[in-house]
């Protein structure tokens, strides 16, 4: 399942409805991105976060497809927000739940990094000398970079 | 076509969306970016380096030979950084 919100969300509401009921699993794992205080040794008073609507609902369920095809999930929830956010203020999450725990961490670990070179989301931050288009990082695509090997072919 | 821009192309280029009318010669990725740039003004400046602007075609990522039609929507934007 996949959300695109301007809104906040609960992470522990969030994780008992993606999970009630499912007793086949054994493992939920999650990650929660936040907006930081500073970038570069600078100070961040806030951001804005712009998508491409329509685009990013795509990549983000495509993304879902991607890891599901992976890894045995039972469920698998990526929540994305956009607007102003200030330091502090939840940006994403991504939960996967799964038989055990193996499958929901690397699962989870894969979504996150795969999301950030692929779903359309740009990032507006506010400095005291004013505001500022954040440049992608070759640290993300190098993150990304190490779940093209699939993990059953990887053994091989 | 519909012509969509992002982020800082956006800023540059001074609107968010529009409409255009490429002539008919103009029949790839690569070829529109050429003949926007040409325009001249705000996207000469958003397009002086294509190594920073990514495209979208149909809400698809595509490569810069990638074929542009009239009924198209296209998207210029930068690398992505969210998460």
């Amino acid at each position: 399942m996949i959300r695109v919100q301007r809104e906040d969300f609960d992470i522990g509401a969030e994780i008992g409805a993606l999970c009630a009921g499912n007793h086949r699993i054994g493992g939920i794992a999650s990650f929660l991105g936040v907006v930081r205080d500073e970038a570069g040794g600078e100070a961040i008073e806030g951001m804005t976060l712009e998508h491409y609507s329509g685009m990013t609902e795509k990549e983000l369920t495509r993304i879902e497809a991607e890891a599901r095809r992976r890894w045995p999930l039972e469920a698998c929830l990526i929540i994305h927000r956009y607007g102003r956010l200030e330091p502090g203020e939840r940006i994403v999450l991504v939960v996967t739940a799964s038989g055990h725990r193996g499958a929901a961490l690397e699962a989870c670990h894969f979504l996150i990094d795969w999301l950030k070179t692929k779903a359309p989301f740009w990032k507006l931050e506010e400095t005291r000398r004013g505001e500022k288009w954040v440049d992608a990082r070759g640290a993300d695509d190098a993150a990304a970079a190490r779940w093209v090997r699939e993990p059953d072919k990887a053994a091989e | 076509m519909r012509m969509i821009y992002f982020a800082w192309l956006r800023a540059k280029i001074g609107v968010a969306e529009e409409r255009i009318e490429p002539p008919a010669e103009i029949a790839t990725v690569a070829d529109l970016l050429d003949w926007l740039k040409a325009k001249g003004g705000g996207y000469g400046d958003a397009l002086a380096d294509l190594s920073v602007v990514r495209v979208a075609v149909n809400q698809e990522y595509v490569k810069a030979d990638h074929p542009v039609a009239a009924g198209d929507e296209v998207a210029l934007f930068p690398p992505i950084t969210g998460g």
